[in-house]
Formats: structure tokens, sequence, C-alpha cells
């Protein structure tokens, strides 16, 4: 396999691929390191991910499993679990227009099986969790990525805990207990939610989870977005991408996923600008980014963008980097844009997103307001949840017409006027 | 004043497996130097060179993180409990 060992982002220090994610010289963040030196050329690569699974084990090669992926032939990890990941890349004439852009293209992660990208990185983490032998999965939840855990372990058939703050969306808790994990509703935000499993992985040490000690496995799935747009591009790279941003991790893998396979010279261009999405409610990024600053101060969520809803972003540093580095940014936008911007993804695309892609979308439209985007840029927007997660947040935006069933109670209330 | 303090799975290898240890002090950083002197080698693991804390080490007190309180100038009353912890889970 070329994933070789784990690494310190900020030391450098190397530890073996182990469920570790922690430093212990310097408590920095690990990150899985590949080795590529003796791979194929750049066309052998390309035609063995063409003719791989529509999913994310297409692209085995840059993802950290010892055994391959799994499915079948893999003794390690027979039951494929959930196929994650090859969503359509849509082209956004119409948003594009209303923008006054010239090519906005939409990645439409809602369609995964529990309908948000978490099923990306649920898939790696709980593959490598299987090969490092645990046999419990967990994580603490936003709300998405319980959905995504409790549905991945009742495909393999192994035992869950998911941790959730107790004021999340009703369609989230619903969506994640049907699964019938062990959900547990905690009297408190996200960030005391990741506090409380933090201390829990520790004493729990034989859990696998997939957000803490098994993050840097979990967080590389998140490359296959970048992946998947550029081949879907006709391997070419986008000018710039829309992120939304909770802990940064996305963010910062989407950009990784671009960078090894330019560095691999499986795509040709330079490093699209990373531009980050918040809410105005819970903007620790956003925030550190307008007062010039390398590092976030915490904050306490109000949005309701709840998927978003991490006041203390455990990559937050990395996302200022990268917003700074790549000539993108970092910008929040308030409750009613987000709804402004669920509503105007959904009559321009068709598309119906949960509300931090109504963060993206309203980043998007402020970014081209502001004139931040060159009208010949070419954009892609990262859409990660599915609408009918967060139904409250477009509640009350449209009135139906109730009538009679009759022909003259249609004609009298509704006629041959079209919206 | 004693002061319980919880140490996180990533420095008992410094403690010597303890995943607790008693500490005086009456601020965050007065205790804080109380544990390094207690168990060396930890203050390069989660301090920087000007003293400060690394900037993925999360300090709570009682709970709190500290940098909704007044940093390490926090002052922790007797009996109170300090809990550290890696930043970089979650998402």
């Amino acid at each position: 396999m070329a994933a070789e060992k784990l690494r310190c982002k900020e030391c450098g220090t190397e530890y073996p691929l182990e469920a570790l994610y922690v430093c212990e010289r310097c408590f920095g963040p690990l990150e899985v390191r590949y080795d590529h030196g003796a791979a194929d050329d750049v066309a052998t690569v390309r035609r063995r991910i063409q003719g791989g699974p529509q999913d994310v084990w297409r692209y085995a090669d840059f993802l950290p499993l010892a055994g391959g992926p799994p499915g079948p032939s893999n003794h390690l990890a027979s039951r494929a679990g959930l196929p994650a990941g090859w969503t359509p890349l849509i082209n956004a004439d119409r948003l594009a227009e209303r923008l006054g852009l010239r090519e906005v293209w939409v990645k439409n992660d809602a369609a995964n099986p529990t309908h948000s990208f978490k099923d990306r990185v649920v898939a790696v983490a709980s593959a490598r969790a299987r090969e490092l032998g645990f046999a419990v999965l967990a994580c603490a939840s936003t709300g998405n990525l319980g959905n995504a855990v409790a549905a991945q372990a009742a495909a393999l058939g192994l035992p869950s805990y998911v941790f959730i703050p107790a004021d999340l969306e009703e369609q989230k808790i619903l969506g994640t207990g049907v699964y019938g994990t062990n959900l547990v509703s905690v009297r408190g935000n996200y960030d005391e939610v990741n506090r409380l499993c933090t201390e829990l992985s520790a004493e729990h040490d034989d859990w696998a989870f997939v957000n803490i000690n098994m993050r840097p496995y979990y967080s590389e799935g998140s490359k296959t977005v970048a992946f998947e747009i550029v081949e879907q591009l006709g391997w070419e790279l986008p000018d710039r991408c829309i992120v939304p941003v909770a802990s940064g991790s996305l963010f910062t893998k989407i950009h990784r996923g671009f960078a090894e396979w330019i560095e691999l010279g499986l795509v040709e261009g330079r490093l699209p600008a990373m531009n980050a999405a918040q809410a105005s409610g819970c903007a620790p990024v956003a925030n550190a980014f307008a007062a010039g600053q390398d590092f976030c101060q915490p904050v306490r969520p109000d949005t309701i963008a709840k998927s978003l809803a991490i006041g203390n972003p455990a990559d937050g540093p990395y996302v200022l980097d990268l917003a700074r580095r790549t000539g993108g940014g970092v910008d929040a936008v308030s409750d009613d844009q987000i709804r402004e911007g669920i509503g105007l993804l959904a009559e321009t695309t068709g598309i119906f997103t949960e509300t931090a892609g109504g963060v993206s979308v309203a980043v998007l439209a402020d970014l081209a307001r502001r004139g931040d985007i060159d009208p010949d840029e070419r954009v892609v927007l990262v859409i990660t949840g599915d609408g009918l997660k967060t139904l409250d947040a477009v509640r009350g935006s449209f009135e139906a017409h109730e009538i009679d069933p009759t022909l003259e109670a249609f004609e009298a209330a509704v006629g041959s006027a079209v919206a | 004043m004693a002061v319980t303090v919880r140490i996180p799975a990533q420095l008992r290898p410094v403690t010597g497996g303890e995943s607790v240890a008693s500490v005086e002090g009456a601020t965050v950083a007065e205790v804080l130097d109380g544990l390094f002197d207690q168990f060396a080698g930890l203050r390069e693991r989660i301090a920087d060179e000007q003293g400060g804390l690394r900037r993925f080490v999360n300090v709570y007190l009682a709970g709190e993180d500290i940098r909704f309180l007044d940093g390490v100038a926090t002052s922790v009353p007797d009996g109170a409990e300090l809990t550290i912890l890696p930043a970089v889970a979650g998402g």
C-alpha cells in the first residue's frame, strides 16, 4: 500500500499507522503520509481509477488502507459497507447566470447513502478501524456524522455509539436512531460533546471513535471530493472552490486532494483558490481571518446551520493558512442569507440542500456581488448535505394554494398564472 | 490549595501512567507550573517556547474552556477540576 506512516503536521514526528491522532510530543494533529515513489505512470493510474467502482474505493491508491478496498475479495473486510461517494457534479448554469458568473458547478454530496459527505469519511474510518481490529464504532456528531456512523455500523454489523448535542434537528435525530445505534443525547453544545468524547476515547480504547482516534484516516476520506471534482471535470482543476467549514477538516482535505494529484502529475494546473464558508452565528475561522490572526478564538454557536456549529474548530489554523495561501478567503453569512441560499440553489438547480449548503451558496453570492470572483473563473460549490435534514429552515418560505377539488376553485385560486 | 488535574492519555507516558494529579495553585498558570514541576518532560509537550500553551492544547476548568474565562490567568478555586485535552478531535 502507498500509505506508509502517520506524521505530525506541527513538528514532523512520525508514528506507525495505528489508532493515534495526537502527537505525543507537541499535541499537533497526525496526518497520513504516502509513498507514491514507485507508483505507476499517470496513464496507468488514471485507467485504474476509471476502471474502479463508482464509489470512494476507486481512489484506493490514495486512501490509507493496508488490505485494499473492502469487499468480497478482502479477507480483512469482506463486507463492503455502504457505497459512499461518486456523487454528481452538476453544471449550475442558471445559478451562475443569476450571480453574474460564467461557470459554476455544484458538487452534490447530498447524493450519498445517508445524504451527506460524511459517508465518505465514515467509509474510510470504518474500513481502517476493522483492519486495526476494532469492533465498535463511535463518534461525536453535529448530526450528519451520526447518520453516517449509525448506518455504516448497521451495514457492517457492528455496534455503535453516537453522541449528539440534545438540540439537534429532529430529522437528524430520527435519521440516526432508526439504524439501531446507541444514541446519546448530551445536554450541551457540540464542543461539549466533543470534549466528552475525547475523554471517553481514552477510557474506551477498544472503540473506534471515527473522528477522534480514527481521525487521521477518517479525514483522508474527504480527499475523494477533490478527486471526483477533477475526474468529473475531465481531469481538469477548478479555479475556485467554496467549501463550508465546521472543524475545517473537509476544507483542508479537499485542498490536499488537489495538491496530491498535482504533485503526482495526475492533473495539471494551479491549486484552486479555497474559500471557506461559515455562518455568522458560529464564525470562529471567519473572525480570525478578518482579524488577520493565525489562530481561532472559540465561540459559542448560535446558528440554524447546526451541522457547522463547531465553536472550537480543530483545523481552524490550517483553514486560515490555506485560504490565505491560495488566494481564497473565509466569509460568514447570516441565518437569513442561509435561508435565501437554500432557496436560490433549489430554484436554479433542483437541488435541495441543508443549512450548511445554504451557507456555501450565500457565501458564493456574496463573493460574486463583491466582485471577488473573476467572471471567467470556473467555480465549484460543495454542497455537503440534504435539505430534508433541516426542514425547519424552509418552513414558511412559500405558500401552497389550498382549494376544493373543482375546476372553478382551481381557476379562481391559481388560474393560468405561471410562477 | 489543591486542584485535581485530569491528564489525557497522550501525556500519561510522562506521568507514569497517572490519569489524575493533585496540584497546588490559585490560577491555571500556577496549577500548570505545579504540574510541570511534578512530571519531568511535561512542559515541553504542551507549552511553547514563550511559556504559553501550544495551539492544539485545550484546558477546561470544571468543563469550561479557559479561553471563555481569563485564559491561563483564570483563578482556580480550591478543589476544582482542571482537564487537559488535545484540540484536534472532532468535526
